[in-house]
């Protein structure tokens, strides 16, 4: 069944709180080689049939909707993977 | 006009409410989404205020013949994917948009809390809200100024005055881009900001916004928790109060009440 993915990540102009809280917490493991951390969402929207052109339409409607809130976040994903792919 | 009973003590309608019966004709709907929490409180302080509290469900087509609406606060559903982002497409919130952006004598609107996230992300306020800078949780009482006593929901305050009510969220600080933050202080829309040390990272200190016309407001701190003696924060902008004493929200119904009564 394939699956199209989409990526939301904060607009680069937007402190990540909990990014920041994550690189901070990074060091105390030991793991010392990052700067910095940002945190998105991945969302996967599952398809019954084929992709069709307008169905990729609809997905990046959704993300660009639903999915994010262009205030403070960007899509910087819509991609369709098949099954087992990546 | 229905009254609640008091969880303990005596039931006391404000002066107000007493002299001005008009203001009971006043009807204001409080919107109940799954997971909100406020709803009740925000209902109770319409009644103190004086006017008629109507009850409104997210699911529902039908705004109820109300003056005014206030979406109150809490987790509508589980503030999922982000706060507010689906109780935006509910279909009471599309005849609101409709009803709130309808020129002049569009309907009144307020958003607390979680219902300013849902006025942002519906697009009826500019901005966003991301999580505290502190990544906390907070709850505490919290001073503000009004900038601006000239909307529909602040008329009942002098421009400057300063109010504590409580506060209480975990994504409460204020984001817009630049242009959009000029754009608020240069049109006057900044309608509360924090007093003191800015608790959650909001741009500019800022607490409340409304819409170019002023009809809709939306501020993250709750008014609906500080309008009752006994029930309200341990201290208020207005001098020493007894313990809970705090009354300095309910200025917020009221003003909606006059407005649309005059």
């Amino acid at each position: 069944m394939p699956r199209i993915v989409v990526d939301v990540m904060p607009k680069p102009e937007i402190l990540d709180p909990q990014g920041k809280a994550i690189a901070g917490a990074l060091p105390r493991l030991g793991l010392t080689g990052f700067a910095g951390v940002r945190q998105g969402k991945r969302f996967e929207l599952e398809v019954a049939g084929e992709v069709t052109p307008e169905l990729l339409e609809q997905a990046r409607s959704a993300a660009s909707t639903l999915l994010s809130n262009p205030v403070i976040e960007d899509v910087t994903r819509v991609e369709v993977i098949q099954e087992d792919a990546e | 006009m229905s009254v609640e009973t008091p969880l303990i003590g005596d039931f006391q309608p404000f002066p107000s409410a007493s002299t001005e019966g008009s203001l009971a004709g006043i009807r204001v709907g409080v919107v109940t989404f799954p997971g909100t929490l406020d709803d009740r409180d925000a209902m109770r302080a319409v009644r103190l205020a004086g006017g008629t509290a109507i009850s409104l469900w997210h699911g529902d087509h039908d705004l109820r013949g109300v003056d005014a609406v206030i979406i109150p606060g809490g987790f509508s559903y589980g503030d999922y994917l982000r706060a507010g982002a689906i109780s935006r497409f509910a279909p009471l919130m599309e005849q609101i948009t409709a009803a709130a952006t309808g020129g002049p004598g569009a309907l009144p609107v307020l958003g607390i809390c979680n219902g300013f996230q849902v006025l942002t992300e519906a697009h009826l306020l500019p901005g966003s809200m991301i999580k505290n800078n502190s990544l906390h949780f907070l709850c505490r009482d919290q001073r503000l100024r009004v900038e601006n006593a000239d909307t529909l929901w602040t008329s009942d305050y002098a421009a400057g005055e300063e109010i504590v009510v409580p506060l209480k969220n975990q994504d409460g600080q204020f984001v817009a881009d630049e242009h959009t933050l000029d754009e608020l202080e240069g049109e006057g829309r900044v309608v509360f900001r924090y007093v003191g040390e800015n608790p959650n990272g909001s741009r500019r200190d800022i607490a409340g916004i409304s819409n170019a016309a002023g009809n809709v407001v939306g501020l993250m701190p709750h008014p609906e928790h500080a309008v009752e003696p006994g029930f309200g924060p341990d201290s208020s902008a207005r001098g020493e109060v007894d313990l809970r004493g705090g009354t300095d929200g309910l200025g917020i119904f009221t003003s909606v009440l006059k407005k649309l009564v005059g």
